[in-house]
């Protein structure tokens, strides 16, 4: 029977036993052998478990490069195809779009920090028009606003999955190089979180494709349902405000135009704002998305104080800059959410605390205020696909 | 590009590996388990050899299925998430409460054609959302 081999093995194994003790030279001769073989296997590790450990680790990372690489070649393809379908553009814009992704703005240096705010904002500025210019360029006869924002906010998105698949790259080439454990630890420790990140902005760019609302519009949607019904005016550069009756007091409600990608310039927008008040300003409001914590739940409000809006800190120091030449208080609604709920298509929960957070903001408003004060409430976000 | 030109993606490479080897895993745990039964039709001096071979064989043979099952978990997982993106069109005269696909060119607040109920009144979208179904795993903490 050809099964009597392994179990011939398995008894040699195993010790005192009557059939086998003794075959190979006397008395344990397998368990010296055993021995043997476990002192080599001690020393293995002992000189190549590192390396060893660092081969496991540079799989582990390869996965998720090739994982990666594989979302951004899939935003780059959806960038260049929605720019085709929308843009129709006499060549192809191929080469263009691969320009554009590897596109870097370099912030203002900061040796000397005072005015840098301007610098940053200035440099911010050219960036935004330089790649609105560019879109305009590869989409030559597309003449609707809303669409030519949401192509930026998607090449965008396609840019920073780019920059995302470069950055692990290198790191990844850089460690299998040296063969550095460090380097690579560094690389494996971040990895779950640049991949929940590389998820999301795959997630962002078909959301800004096809225009729809984001989990950051929450801001913007709060503001819109506020302001329906009243009249819109423009103020300055891509925000809107609404003049709204509010409990006795007057609302200027307030957030980027829609509905196409776009975050407006809510720091210079409400510069104008008070300054068209003479600072007679009894609060400002400020609603939000902000990053939950794990174990928190999607769509939960919470209340603080504070310029509640991100980016890269030029608008909260217009807003701050302001609100202390006035001595205007300041409060904020936060909407919690997840960093890939952020920029993915607007989850029900998210939706569905925008009444939710009008209370709130209502409450706020009968308790903190008198009747006939004029107060602003700003719906910061992308207002991708939220009109007014 | 030249990244067009670049291998194909290795996912299915990798799978393709982890079932090879969970195959082999496999093939050898039941050679195990036929190997006890085996060992125990010799005797009661074959005893300890088939308890060896019983809790070998059981042992591989479970590692293997549990791999098995969470690689095709995860693959199911990563279909699961794709959820639809909603557009919910309001009447605001009659109440009446659509809801259908997101078309390109939907926002939030954009008017559309009359209703069919009330021919004055327009159609308005309330909303544009997902739904998740799953359940997020709570941890009692
Ligand atoms: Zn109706």
């Amino acid at each position: 029977m050809t099964l009597i081999p392994i179990i011939d093995a398995i008894t040699q194994l195993a010790p005192n036993n009557p059939i086998h003790t003794g075959q190979f030279g006397g008395d344990g001769g397998w368990t010296s052998y055993i021995g043997l073989f476990y002192m080599v296997f001690m020393f293995v590790i002992l000189f190549y478990g590192q390396r060893f450990q660092s081969y496991m680790m540079i799989r582990n990372v390869e996965d998720s490069l090739h994982k990666l690489r594989g979302i951004k070649e899939e935003g780059r393809k959806n960038a260049i195809e929605t720019l085709k379908e929308i843009g129709k553009p006499s060549v192809d814009i191929t080469p263009r779009v691969d320009r554009c992704l590897d596109y870097f703005t370099i912030s203002p240096q900061s040796m000397d920090p005072a005015g840098i705010v301007a610098k940053l904002d200035h440099i911010l500025e050219v960036r935004d028009q330089r790649l609105l210019d560019d879109v305009k360029l590869m989409a030559p006869q597309c003449n609707d606003d809303v669409q030519l924002h949401n192509m930026e906010n998607t090449l965008e998105a396609a840019m920073a999955l780019n920059y995302l698949y470069k950055v692990v790259r290198h790191y990844y080439i850089q460690g299998k190089k040296t063969m550095s454990l460090y380097i690579i630890m560094q690389l494996q420790m971040v990895l779950p979180m640049v991949m929940k990140e590389a998820e999301a902005f795959s997630a962002a760019l078909t959301a800004f494709s096809f225009g729809q609302p984001i989990g950051d519009s929450v801001g913007p949607l709060i503001a819109s349902k506020m302001m329906r019904g009243y009249e819109v005016r423009k103020v300055y550069k891509d925000c809107v405000v609404a003049t709204v009756p509010f409990e006795g007091r007057t609302a200027l409600v307030m957030k980027a135009e829609g509905s196409g990608g776009n975050c407006g310039k809510p720091g210079d927008a409400i510069e104008t704002v008070i300054e068209e008040n003479q600072g007679k300003i009894a609060m400002l409001i400020m609603i939000d998305a902000g990053l939950k914590l794990e174990g928190e739940a999607v769509g939960e409000i919470a209340e603080g104080v504070g310029s509640a809006i991100g980016g890269p800190g030029v608008d909260a120091f217009k807003i701050e800059e302001m609100l202390v030449k006035y001595k205007i208080p300041i409060n904020a609604i936060i909407i919690k959410e997840d960093i890939g709920d952020a920029v993915a298509p607007m989850r029900k929960e998210i939706h569905d605390a925008a009444d939710k957070a009008i209370e709130r903001v209502r409450e706020l408003v009968l308790e903190r205020t008198k009747e006939g004060d004029t107060l602003i409430v700003f719906g910061v976000g992308n207002s991708i696909g939220i009109g007014q | 590009m030249t990244q067009n030109t670049q291998q194909q993606s290795p996912v299915n490479k990798i799978s393709s590996y982890i079932t090879l080897i969970v195959a082999i895993v496999m093939g050898l745990a039941i050679i195990a388990l036929f190997s006890a039964a085996y060992a125990y039709t010799l005797g009661s001096e074959y005893l300890i050899q088939a308890g060896f071979l019983i809790i070998i064989g059981a042992f591989a043979l479970g590692i293997s299925v549990v791999v098995l099952y969470q690689t095709r978990r995860n693959a199911t997982a990563i279909k699961n998430e794709e959820t639809k993106v909603m557009t919910i069109i309001e009447c605001k005269n009659c109440g009446t409460k659509i809801t259908r696909d997101f078309q390109r060119g939907d926002y939030v607040f954009k008017e559309l054609g009359a209703c069919e109920k009330c021919p004055e009144q327009k159609q308005i979208i309330t909303g544009v959302y997902k739904e998740i179904k799953t359940k997020e795993k709570t941890y009692a903490v």
